[in-house]
């Protein structure tokens, strides 16, 4: 019978020989299997004597656990090198492009319509819209411009038989809103207008959003700074505005706001000023108590700057190649 | 409105330099559009005189010219105008010469012929925008001498965009007004000295509708000089304004206005019978326009007759009948107050637009027509000669307009404007605009000049004193105003969150118009739209549209044509229905898909889109509001949509949209390759929703039973499901489809379907026994209600 530590050192050296899993549970068998060689070695025990049994049963106990251990390390090696063989196999191309959908976009136009929302919901605007057909008092009786007012005829109105038309501005919005909210009031209200006029920098129609501030005490150099820094940061830069006095029968004074953009050239944004005390008065509000102003911005105007685009009607074609690229 | 630099600085010349000037006036509120240099890079242009002219031998359309430019010899000019004949005075360019548009002119041979130079019409030397030949300059003009001298060029002209509330400021005069008013220039002298009686012939007038005419001034010139030409100084004037020279009493009438902003008529008194009476014309009454058009009034136009009718629209434009030719030798001047009400919108209803129905309808000075008819005399007699009989100026005073006195509050100024500006700065303006201004204890009593007829409130001076003051001025302050907090509702979707799911869907957004073809609206909705326009721009854009479809599919054809195959779109906007006066505006959720399922791509077969695609596309929209048992897809007929491929969306009972193929006629009629299936849903009811309630969590484990039953094919799978769910409500999680088979092994007309059933208790774990008593409810119902069996 060979010594036990023999068999040790022999059992180790196979299972280090050992290079595939299958090899290595019959070295496994060959020595702990049920009829393995240590193994064999405990069921000599009774042979032996009564006072030796016990140290012998714990030697080749020992022994066992030598060997299990020796093989639990080998087994987990071999495994290792066997995940590491897959996985080398298991490459993919990660430059291939992923599967599914894609994905859309939004119309430039929405997108700018979104921001100026934003900027004016954060500074705690309401948002608010009205009918695209009006009729004639909203659209301009309201505002201060009654029949055959000269500013009608810049207006270039699309009419229904029976005189109701297409609101040519987002003005009506701040009749109604006034109406119906009353005063102190500050909120915005973008939307379709509609102008009876299409060449290159004109489509019959387009998209305003009107703003409307009213209460005890708005003063002219509060609509200034509103609107600077709306376009500050509508633009998400400094930007040098000039008003310049013009004419809207809605309000006086009026103005005009230009920026100056590329080389130094101004470009006209926006049309505001301090609401017309007839308008307050016809919505019912005290002109000597409330003071307002107003403004209306082109969003197809701040759209072509934002994004650079040299042409109005690009916007209304719909040519997904151009519409791509706002996603 | 065009004006040339030198002719405001006759009447106001503050030391500025012509951008400068420009940029004051567009911060006075008098936009400047664009500044023209006359006269830049043309000095080396010389007056010629055309001495000879005979044909060129090879080339009808060409001259051959001798041409004398002060040099001393003829020098030879082949010329291609056609109204080149000897004798004429012309802008000449010698060879050398460098012309505005970059040309440098050489000695050149023109079908074999040598020119020496060239003979030039107003675009060639940047004096004009069209040409009929080359300019023929008065005979007066010395030869070789340089054109800029002789028109007194170069000069800037404004191109000035002004706003219709300044009707005042449509003249010279006007403009140096508000630059006088600005600058603290000088203005010159607007008084004109009278010009004496030399004759007593008068033209009568009577004023017998003083409402529509409450003045009338006016004088006879007679034996004026018909040879008479008028001088460079008033042509080329007139032509920096954009106007061209006709004759002296045509255009001392225009050069009167363009100064001094009051339109001037001048007849033919010869032809002019018995007294001239302004009224309002009879409807039906015909007159003969200097157009030579024809017009039919109507009975809201006032006109100026003498005994033969009416002889010209009040405002508008003078009659044939009466007009002045290259004969008459006595004219009668006109110069009328035309109230702006009684001119508003006129010239529009006779699709006519002149510069004195622009004039009137902003408004003229009440005070400035005797003014004009002096300064048109003294200019006619100074041009042309002849004698003037005495002024006529009849006006019947409680018809012409009035002004009151404003106040002027301190504080209401500073309060609206948000500074407060000096006293003696506000006077200084005010009195700057020829306002007389009063001090009281809290403002100012304010007179408006009769010309500012657009200040008739407080506002409209506290407008006047910010735009002199300079908008640049004020300063910028941030109002602090206390918002109430706003809520966020959860009682609807935000349109938004729409766009951002269809989006992520790989739908690309569109805005299509309003108004579409009126073919189009009946096409997708099977009516006529009640809403046309009465003036669209195009028959294309003629009715609002009661769907966002026929734009959408329009926009997909488009893009199809465009090589655009996988084609998928959203739009979010109105509709609009029902007849004008009770219409209603429908916020809506459209979309369109056309082409392959999914882009193409490695790995997957490209399919083509189909209903079920875009049901889920529809359900991911719903699922943001609706729950998914108040929700049913009922198949519908529609209009537009291949019938057995069309739905109705059901929420409850309401239907809140369609969804379906588009029926292949139309799609024909688009030229459309593919298959289109189409959405479209009412924001609103889509939308409303409430905040979720949340129920707890079983902690039991669920079991999962399957099976197939064998149905009619005619059962919806909706049907069949709420039939599964209904049999044990409580414990029936969910219920899904996991496949449908027909064919082979179950007869025709019927179909197998996989259902699984996931089951759950709150309280307890559930036993086999418990699923075998759902599963056999559950066939029950079918069996019951489908006559379902159940597949081995």
């Amino acid at each position: 019978m060979q010594a036990l530590s023999k068999l040790i050192t022999q059992a180790t050296s196979e299972i280090s020989a050992v290079t595939d899993l299958a090899a290595l549970d019959a070295v496994r068998v060959t020595y702990l299997g049920k009829r393995g060689k240590l193994t064999a070695r405990l069921k000599t025990l009774g042979q032996l004597p009564a006072e030796e049994r016990s140290t012998a049963g714990q030697e080749i106990n020992k022994a066992k656990k030598d060997v299990q251990e020796c093989l639990n390390e080998r087994r987990a090696a071999l495994e290792n090198t066997a995940l590491e063989a897959k996985l080398a196999a298991d490459l993919v191309d990660v430059s291939l492009p992923g599967r599914g959908q894609s994905i859309g976009g939004r119309h430039p136009v929405s997108r700018t319509q979104s921001r100026i929302e934003r900027i004016f919901t954060n500074a705690g605007f309401g948002v608010r819209s009205g009918p695209e057909i009006e009729d004639d008092f909203h659209n301009f009786t309201a505002l201060n411009i009654p029949e055959n007012h000269p500013a009608r005829a810049m207006h270039d109105t699309f009419y229904f038989p029976g005189g109701n038309l297409l609101r040519t501005h987002t003005s009506p919005v701040q009749i109604r809103s006034i109406v119906e909210e009353g005063v102190p009031i500050q909120i915005i209200a973008p939307g379709r207008v509609y102008r009876n006029d299409s060449d290159q920098t004109h489509t019959p129609m387009f998209h305003q959003v009107e703003g409307l501030v009213i209460d005890e005490n708005i003063s002219f150099a509060n609509l200034k700074a509103t609107l600077h820094q709306f376009v500050e940061a509508f633009f998400e830069r400094k930007v040098e505005l000039r008003f310049r006095p013009s004419y809207f029968p809605f309000t006086e004074p009026s103005a005009e706001v230009d920026v100056r953009w590329g080389e130094g050239k101004w470009l006209e944004i926006l049309g505001c000023g301090m609401v017309h005390p007839n308008v307050l008065e016809s919505a019912g509000i005290d002109p000597e108590k409330y003071t307002g102003y107003a403004f209306g911005i082109g969003i197809e105007r701040l759209a072509m700057l934002r994004y650079d685009v040299p042409d109005l009607r690009t916007f209304f074609e719909n040519d997904l190649r151009f519409l791509r690229q706002f996603r | 409105m065009k004006i040339a630099e030198s002719w405001l600085r006759e009447w106001v010349s503050p030391d500025l330099d012509t951008e400068t000037l420009g940029h004051q006036l567009t911060m006075l509120g008098h936009e400047v559009d664009g500044i023209e240099f006359d006269g830049d890079g043309i000095a080396d242009i010389v007056i010629a005189e055309v001495v000879s002219v005979s044909k060129h031998p090879d080339a009808d359309k060409l001259s051959l010219c001798k041409v004398d430019d002060g040099s001393g010899e003829l020098i030879d000019v082949v010329c291609g105008a056609p109204n080149v004949v000897q004798g004429m005075k012309a802008p000449f360019a010698r060879p050398g010469v460098k012309l505005p548009s970059g040309l440098k002119l050489r000695k050149a041979k023109i079908r074999g012929v040598a020119s020496y130079g060239m003979l030039c019409s107003a675009v060639e030397i940047g004096l004009g925008n069209e040409s009929d030949g080359i300019v023929s300059l008065p005979l007066d003009a010395k030869v070789g001498s340089a054109l800029i001298e002789f028109l007194n060029l170069p000069d800037a002209i404004f191109d000035l965009d002004l706003t219709p509330n300044r009707g005042d400021c449509f003249s010279v005069l006007g403009i140096a007004r508000d630059i006088s008013a600005l600058t603290g220039t000088d203005l010159k002298d607007s008084s004109v000295i009278a010009v004496a009686a030399t004759i007593e012939d008068i033209q009568p007038v009577e004023l017998v509708e003083p409402a529509g005419c409450p003045r009338f001034a006016g004088r006879v010139v007679r034996g004026i000089d018909t040879t008479a030409r008028s001088p460079v100084w008033i042509t080329e004037q007139l032509r920096r304004s954009g106007l061209r020279a006709i004759s002296p009493v045509v255009d001392i009438t225009n050069f009167v206005m363009l100064e001094l902003g009051q339109p001037l008529h001048a007849y033919d008194f010869s032809l002019l019978q018995g007294p001239i009476r302004p009224r309002m014309a009879k409807a039906g009454e015909n007159v003969t326009l200097l157009d030579e058009k024809i017009v039919e009034l109507n009975d809201h136009t006032m006109v100026v007759t003498d005994d033969s009718g009416p002889i010209g629209i009040a405002g508008i434009m003078g009659g044939l009948t009466t007009a002045v030719t290259d004969n008459t030798t006595d004219v009668f001047f006109e110069a009328a107050f035309w109230p702006q009400d009684v001119m508003a919108g006129r010239a529009r209803t006779y699709g006519m637009h002149t510069d004195a129905s622009m004039r009137f309808e902003r408004g003229v000075d009440p005070a400035g027509q005797v003014r004009a008819i002096e300064r048109a005399t003294e200019l006619l007699i100074e041009v042309a000669g002849g004698a003037a009989g005495p002024l006529c100026d009849e006006s019947v005073a409680e018809f012409m307009p009035t002004r009151s006195d404003i106040t002027l509050r301190r504080d209401r100024l500073n309060r609206l404007l948000g500074v407060t500006i000096d006293d003696a700065e506000v006077e200084k303006i005010l009195s700057g605009l020829t306002m007389a201004v009063v001090a009281i204890s809290d403002g100012w009593t304010v007179s408006p000049p009769s010309h500012r007829f657009d200040i008739a409130i407080e506002a409209d001076l506290i407008e006047e004193v910010a735009r002199i003051h300079g908008y640049d001025s004020i300063p910028e302050t941030t109002s602090f105003s206390q918002v109430p907090l706003q809520t966020v509702t959860e009682s609807k979707v935000d349109l938004e969150q729409v766009a951002t799911t269809l989006i992520a869907r790989d739908y690309q957004e569109v805005v299509t118009y309003s108004f579409i073809n009126a073919d189009a609206h009946r096409v997708f909705t099977g009516i006529d739209s009640e809403l046309v326009l009465s003036n669209p721009i195009s028959l294309e854009m003629s009715v609002m549209r009661a769907s966002l479809w026929p734009g959408m599919v329009a926009a997909a054809a488009s893009n199809n044509a465009r090589q655009q195959d996988r084609i998928r779109l959203f739009e979010i906007s109105k509709s609009f229905h029902g007849k004008v006066a009770e219409h209603t505006e429908v916020v809506r959720i459209a979309g369109l898909v056309t082409g392959p399922s999914q882009p193409e791509q490695w790995g997957a077969t490209s399919e083509a889109v189909d209903f079920f695609d875009i049901k889920a596309d529809v359900e991911a929209i719903l699922t943001l509001a609706c729950s998914d048992d108040e929700i049913s897809f009922h198949a519908a007929e529609h209009q537009a949509l291949q019938l057995g491929q069309s739905a109705e969306v059901i929420r409850g009972e309401v239907v809140i949209g369609i969804i379906g193929k588009l029926h292949p006629r139309i799609a024909k009629t688009y030229d459309l390759k593919r298959a289109m299936y189409l959405f479209e849903f009412d924001a609103e009811k889509t939308l409303a929703t409430t905040a979720p309630i949340a129920t707890s969590i079983s902690k039991f484990p669920a079991i999962r039973r399957d099976i197939s039953v064998i149905v009619d094919d005619g059962v919806s799978v909706d049907e069949l499901l709420a039939a599964v769910t209904a049999s044990s409500p409580t414990l029936i999680q969910s219920v899904r489809i996991f496949d449908i088979y027909k064919g082979a092994g179950i007869e025709a007309g019927r179909k197998s379907i996989a259902i699984g059933l996931i089951l759950q208790e709150t309280s307890r774990t559930l036993t086999d026994d418990d699923a075998d008593e759902v599963m056999d409810a559950a066939l029950k119902n079918l069996h019951d209600q489908f006559k379902g069996e159940l597949r081995d």
